[in-house]
């Protein structure tokens, strides 16, 4: 972020006046600006209702755009979604997606999304737990959706993610004898020589 | 690989298992990836005592390319190429969905007009893939009349697609923000004929397949799968719809402009093949009239936003997602407010329903799960990425 430098107010274009020039350019932060949040009714009880049923799983619910965000402690996944999914007020029978997000930053995590719709109450929310990128591993969630199968199985290709207790991790996407995790961000994008 | 890891036949997991019954043995069959039959370069291994099939196990990744990792590494403009080649045989349903994600990280609207221009090009893009599943699923059961009507009239539509975006396959004239030009003059009574014209070829099939004898004797009571287990395994589209569940991503998360057009989605009941192949008729049958209520929508007037020719969204992740001919495609950006995508994920369709399939097959024939496979209508391009 921008730090408060010598020349106050140096990146506001409408006072540069000496001051500015004086010293050698100094290349401005780009302001990131982030992306409004706006949760639709069914959201906003979702998000009140999460913290009262989940009180003892230690969870942080948050808002990307429209949908509710709900980080979980990595070992209390299974619980929480075996909650999110039988307990009739959440009722999350469809898991839409689950994703592997490699954060370089700050030092090396993964993320794994998962993401929930549920058919009765016509609501949604993403489920988050971080992972280190050491030994990523992280119990698998086939016993609660099945759909999460080939899922997992592919995130395990790509990334490198350990799911314990799924029935057969076995390559999906890649050969069997590949080597590597191409979805990483370490891995390069082309690494093969022109010829 | 380590030494002591145990051995494996391209992941297989079927091992040869000896049948009580003396002096048979039960006998594996691989198909494809090099068989009609599987509709691209996708591989079943199949457990088989007779003509029965015991277990099956499917393998893809044949065309596997990484297109998420490309992502990642163009511009957002430049990923709409990537997503024309997803599924490509509904190229505008796939371009809808990224455009309509990065529009919603922005919180750009685009013009009414493009709206509704994106409306009809993806309904028509319905039609035609439709058109391609009855051909290729009659096909499968032995009936090569049918393709040859159905492919008729998606030329048709892919002349319309051309006289429009100048391509007939591979568009890329989605544009966040809206379209990259506006259509024809004469866009609007040659898309009205054009409707005339296909709900008389869907007729057609309809009379010429739905109710014929040996059609239901193939499909009727073939590959049932409930409602339930088609949540649990995560399936969309028409699979869902045909197992009895009322969920269509037009309806129920309305994107676009489809919240004021009025069209019904078709449920079946009993989850079989037939109910898979019924639904694709009805369906199609709406977006003749999904297309006829957007054209009469119609009003002249801008078909791009007023933004940045280079999309730059803030930070922040989205998921948008659409009703695809093949059922619910989705996309995930994770994005650092800079011009690419800092991750990008796709949810597609084709790959949930495909997981179903061995629950769908075993105790079937082995020409039943070419007619199983046939109505989860899959892509490869999609299933692989």
């Amino acid at each position: 972020m921008t730090s408060q430098g010598s020349s106050g107010g140096g990146n506001n274009p409408s006072n540069s006046g000496a001051k500015s020039t004086s010293s050698p350019v100094k290349r401005r932060e780009p302001q990131v600006q982030r992306a409004a949040v706006a949760l639709p009714p069914e959201g906003l009880v979702l998000a009140e209702r999460l913290p009262e049923r989940l009180a003892t799983h230690k969870i942080e619910v948050g808002a990307a755009i429209d949908e509710v965000v709900c980080r979980v402690p990595a070992d209390h996944l299974v619980d929480v979604c075996r909650q999110l999914k039988d307990d009739p007020t959440f009722g999350f029978d469809y898991l839409r997606l689950l994703t592997v997000v490699d954060y370089v930053d700050p030092d090396g995590e993964f993320e794994v999304v998962y993401h929930l719709y549920s058919m009765k109450h016509r609501h949604k929310m993403m489920v988050k737990i971080r992972l280190p990128e050491r030994r990523p591993s992280i119990s698998s969630v086939t016993g609660i959706w099945r759909g999460a199968d080939w899922y997992e199985r592919e995130m395990h290709d790509l990334f490198g993610v350990e799911f314990e207790g799924h029935p057969n991790l076995v390559p999906l996407v890649l050969p069997e004898d590949f080597d590597g995790f191409p979805g990483r961000k370490n891995y390069p994008l082309n690494d093969y020589e022109e010829w | 690989m380590t030494e002591n890891a145990a051995p494996t036949n391209m992941g297989s997991t079927i091992t040869q298992v000896p049948n009580p019954e003396p002096g048979t043995v039960d006998m594996m069959v691989n198909m494809g990836p090099q068989h009609p039959a599987t509709h691209g370069v996708f591989r079943m291994e199949l457990r088989v005592d007779g003509e029965q099939i015991q277990d099956l196990v499917p393998h893809i990744g044949y065309l596997h390319r990484g297109s998420e990792k490309l992502c990642e590494h163009e511009l957002y403009s430049q990923i709409i190429t990537l997503f024309d080649r997803l599924d490509y045989v509904s190229n505008f349903n796939n371009e809808l969905v990224i455009v309509s994600a990065v529009e919603k990280l922005m919180d750009v609207a685009p013009p009414p007009r493009a709206e509704l221009i994106r409306i009809i090009m993806c309904e028509f893009n319905r039609i035609a893939s439709h058109l391609l599943f009855y051909g290729t699923f009659a096909i499968d059961m032995g009936a090569i009349t049918p393709l040859l009507y159905n492919f008729r009239d998606r030329e048709k539509i892919q002349a319309l697609f051309e006289s429009v975006s100048g391509a007939r396959m591979m568009h890329n004239y989605f544009r966040v923000g809206g379209v990259k030009e506006d259509v024809p003059d004469d866009f609007e009574s040659r898309s009205l004929a054009l409707c005339n014209e296909l709900e008389h070829g869907i007729d057609e099939t309809d009379r010429l397949l739905t109710g014929n004898e040996i059609f239901l004797e193939r499909t009727s009571g073939i590959g049932v799968i409930s409602g339930e287990d088609a949540l649990d395994w995560g399936l969309s589209g028409s699979v869902l719809r045909a197992s009895g569940v009322s969920y269509d991503v037009r309806v129920d998360e309305p994107y676009s402009r489809y919240d004021e057009l009025d069209f019904g989605i078709p449920v079946g009941s009993a989850g079989d093949c037939w109910d898979r192949f019924y639904i694709r008729i009805l369906e199609a049958r709406e977006s003749v009239s999904i297309i006829r209520q957007a054209i009469a929508l119609m009003e002249p007037g801008d078909t791009m936003a007023k933004i940045r020719r280079i999309a730059r969204p803030p930070a922040g992740e989205v998921y948008a997602h659409c009703e695809n001919p093949r059922g619910d495609l989705g996309v995930y950006i994770v994005s650092e407010g800079g011009e690419r995508p800092y991750r990008l994920k796709i949810r597609p369709p084709s790959f949930c329903n495909l997981q179903a399939l061995r629950d769908l097959t075993v105790g079937h024939y082995i020409a039943d799960a070419v007619v199983i496979l046939g109505t989860l209508d899959i892509v490869l391009g999609e299933v692989d990425r």
